[in-house]
């Protein structure tokens, strides 16, 4: 089971500051273990942020994804107590939908 | 009219067959709309298999981006760290439609690749890795039409 993402939206003069700190290994396929081993990949492959069920931002990740991905962006409306969800899903098919408040 | 009609549709699917070479049979009969809706998303990830900048480019339709002032991308000097290379790139295009980010000596050259929807800024700021010293490109879809701004990031310890 995956942790949750950790986001923190804030409106300001009409427009969110959105960021988020998605929690997922990222790894790329190519990293040995302690053993030689290769680690599979395993990577968030798709997100989507929706702002009161309206898409705002989404995009599609590849490997070279720090772990952890790491997303600031901003879009116009969005108020206090708005609600801001970010969903991801990745290779292995887990997904992930996590929601916060606008502040 | 009809003239300019032609040469546009004649263009567009110049594009799509160049496209359908670069990624195969499969993305041939997907250009084409052969394939069933669910398969096209299979055909979309094959861009993040594209092992080099060219490959990528070619893979996401033949796009011969041009080099833009109005694409500003902001990525350190040097990175001591190549697993967290952090990256902002910001367009300065009324309506940008889409932002991707490449590093083009990295085994695949495609980082990410953001829709931007209507009212959500031309801005974004993530955390890519890097394998070693390489050109990283922020590419801009905008009014239908690709954008780039390229800058070197020194690499001291790789994180691919």
């Amino acid at each position: 089971m995956s942790d949750p993402t950790k986001m923190k939206a804030v409106a300001a003069n009409g427009v969110t500051e959105v960021r988020a700190l998605m929690q997922h290994e990222m790894e790329t396929g190519r990293r040995k273990d302690e053993s030689g081993k290769l680690v599979p990949a395993w990577y968030i492959t798709d997100f989507k942020v929706q702002h009161n069920g309206r898409t705002v931002l989404e995009g599609q990740f590849g490997t070279s994804v720090s772990k952890n991905p790491f997303l600031v962006f901003r879009f116009k409306g969005g108020k206090a107590g708005d609600k801001l969800a970010l969903s991801w899903t990745d290779n292995r098919g887990e997904k992930r939908n996590d929601e916060v408040a606008i502040g | 009219m009809q003239e300019n009609d032609h040469s546009t549709i004649d263009s567009s699917r110049r594009k799509a067959l160049k496209a359908g070479v670069g990624l195969g049979l499969f993305g041939m009969f997907a250009t084409l709309g052969l394939l069933p809706k669910s398969a096209w998303a299979a055909v979309d990830r094959k861009v993040f298999d594209a092992k080099s900048l060219k490959e990528a480019f070619q893979a996401m339709g033949g796009l011969a981006p041009a080099d833009s002032n109005l694409v500003i991308l902001d990525v350190p000097e040097t990175a001591e760290n190549g697993a967290m290379v952090p990256v902002t790139v910001e367009s300065k295009f009324p309506r940008t439609e889409q932002i991707s980010i490449l590093v083009e000596k990295n085994p695949t050259a495609l980082v990410e690749n953001l829709t931007i929807a209507e009212g959500t800024e031309g801005f974004i700021t993530t955390r890519i890795k890097m394998a070693q010293t390489s050109t990283v490109i922020a590419l801009v879809k905008a009014d239908g039409k690709f954008y780039k701004a390229v800058k070197e990031v020194k690499v001291t310890a790789g994180g691919c």
